[in-house]
């Protein structure tokens, strides 16, 4: 299993071969398509995440202090996000996902795009994330 | 005469802003307008040659700002058709022209029991201030909704009305579904059951008709940054025995009259519910953006923008599986629509990566997209300046948009 870190520079790689904004969107678009819908039992209340403007529904498990997830959203650019974030923390020790310094959205330019749009969930997300890792470190998951 | 919109684009100096190599289309006015060059030298100007305090120094700089601040005043008293300039409040902006009104007005006229209305087409900031009042005063909060189109449901406004009904709050023009109500009516049919009025006016000072006495409103309230001025000042207009008959809602200084240990009395009108050092800049702001209106006829500008607005919707409607919300009898500025299949985010992201600015969301709106029964939307939403361009630009973004989606 490649390392959190392993798995960000591969993404901020992919999207050093798109110079253009459009492509930059239509990548996040395809993996937002890619993601696989998550089953409707795991979306509940409890799993939503709540932007402004979009809604998330996240599923976490942790297991031997291992980390995994589920994502989705209503929204295609929400839903690429949330595929990424996936990518980089599921299936990752709780330990490393808590440590773990995440980048990639300032290394891609994602952010100037993005981070004023706290609206999105993302921000909401990776602290959700954060906070269920910790718990699974801490062995209260 | 018409207008000569070449020359409007060319005193914006924003509209010639690249975005990701794009040019700017800009179609979130209703959010806030930009500003033409006259309104940014008036605020240099203030700040370059004459910055000091208002009303109370005896300099020289002290009282040209103290004109120009009170000159202002008589600005906007003429450009809304205010019987005295008094009656102008400065205040921050719409929403606290409102809060005002529903603090001061609910501590001298709303007992328990009476009845407060607004709108379900009202933004939060025309609903929420009535529902604490509410609350506090343990009064009834009550909601006229709109009909399918998006018109106000006027015949249960009629049953609703009754003698405990102390006020009616509601927007001539709604930010959500550009319904342009019928004030008059609607000031006529509160006034006859005897209850006071309250127009919040942030979206239609700029695009409307807005002369007051005409309209017979008790209360006004509009935002300086929607009408082409500074953010951070807004507008109370209030008819004097109103603003005469209801307590300050702030203190501090500049609002009293005398002070001792025993009782303090208030300053008349309007400082008195205008505590503290005011935004100086703000009104001077602001009376340069309604003198750049007034130096155009304003009849122009309405015929204008209606024509843009309707051309808008036609366009909009030539796509496939596209919603309008926007079909009252009489609409202006706004243009609200969902495309099936695609979220609102997701849309107005891809707008912005080809340089074309709207707002997507609920737009403070809630409880009109309960009704509508959707979570939010894409809204654009027009200005003196948006031309035909500006719309077949925003067609052939959605067009790219859609492709990028899917659909």
């Amino acid at each position: 299993m490649a390392s959190i870190q392993e798995i960000q520079a591969e993404i901020v790689k992919n999207f050093s071969y798109l110079p253009q904004w459009d492509e930059r969107y239509a990548y996040l678009i395809e993996l937002g398509q890619k993601l696989e819908s998550m089953p409707n039992e795991y979306r509940t209340e409890e799993n939503i995440i709540r932007g402004c403007q979009s809604l998330v529904w996240l599923y976490r498990e942790c297991c031997d202090g291992i980390v995994s997830f589920q994502a989705d959203s209503n929204s295609l650019i929400v839903k690429g996000l949330a595929a990424l974030m996936t990518q980089i923390f599921s299936e990752q020790p709780a330990e490393e996902v808590l440590k773990a310094d995440l980048t990639l959205f300032e290394q891609t330019g994602l952010n100037k795009h993005l981070s004023a749009q706290r609206a999105n969930g993302l921000m909401a997300m990776i602290d959700e994330i954060k906070a269920f890792a910790g718990k699974c470190a801490a062995g209260e998951a | 005469m018409t207008l000569n919109i070449n020359k409007i684009r060319d005193d914006f100096p924003i509209l010639k802003t690249l975005i990701n190599s794009n040019p700017l289309v800009y179609l979130d006015n209703a959010a806030t307008t930009q500003k033409p060059q006259s309104v940014i030298d008036a605020i240099t100007d203030y700040y370059t040659r004459y910055n000091s305090n208002v009303h109370r120094g005896a300099h020289h700089l002290s009282n040209l700002a103290t004109d120009a601040h009170e000159n202002a005043r008589k600005t906007v008293q003429k450009y809304i058709n205010a019987e005295y300039d008094h009656e102008i409040v400065f205040t921050s902006g719409t929403t606290e022209s409102i809060n005002l009104v529903a603090f001061s007005f609910g501590e001298a006229f709303v007992n328990p029991g009476d009845e407060i209305i607004v709108t379900e087409m009202d933004h939060h900031s025309n609903f929420v201030p009535w529902q604490m009042l509410c609350d506090r005063k343990r009064a009834r909060f009550r909601v006229v909704p709109f009909n399918e189109n998006g018109d106000i449901r006027l015949d249960i406004l009629e049953e609703m009305l009754n003698e405990k009904t102390r006020l009616v709050a509601f927007n001539h023009v709604s930010n959500s579904l550009g319904t342009v109500n019928p004030a008059r009516e609607i000031i006529k049919m509160a006034h006859d059951a005897g209850a006071a009025v309250l127009v919040d006016a942030a979206q239609s000072i700029q695009h409307i008709e807005h002369d007051v006495q005409a309209l017979d409103a008790d209360f006004y309230a509009f935002s300086g940054h929607k009408i082409y001025g500074p953010t951070g000042i807004g507008v109370l207009y209030g008819k004097e025995k109103w603003l005469d008959a209801i307590p300050p809602y702030k203190s501090g200084g500049e609002m009293i009259d005398l002070v001792s240990i025993e009782k303090t009395t208030y300053n008349k009108l309007p400082f008195k519910f205008e505590a503290g050092t005011p935004n100086i800049v703000g009104p001077i702001g602001m009376a340069a953006a309604i003198d750049y209106i007034n130096a155009l006829n304003f009849s122009d500008i309405m015929t204008y923008e209606d024509k843009i607005l309707e051309y808008g919707r036609k366009r909009l409607l030539e796509i496939d599986g596209l919603t309008i919300y926007s079909n009252a009898k009489r609409r202006a500025s706004i243009l609200p629509f969902n495309i099936a299949g695609i979220h609102h985010f997701d849309l107005g992201t891809l707008l912005d990566s080809h340089g074309i600015a709207v707002r997507t969301g609920h737009h403070c709106t809630q409880p009109i997209m309960t009704a509508l029964g959707i979570e939010g939307n894409v809204r654009a939403s027009l200005a003196i300046y948006n031309t035909k361009e500006d719309i077949d630009a925003l067609i052939e973004g959605i067009y790219k948009a859609m492709k990028l989606l899917g659909r």
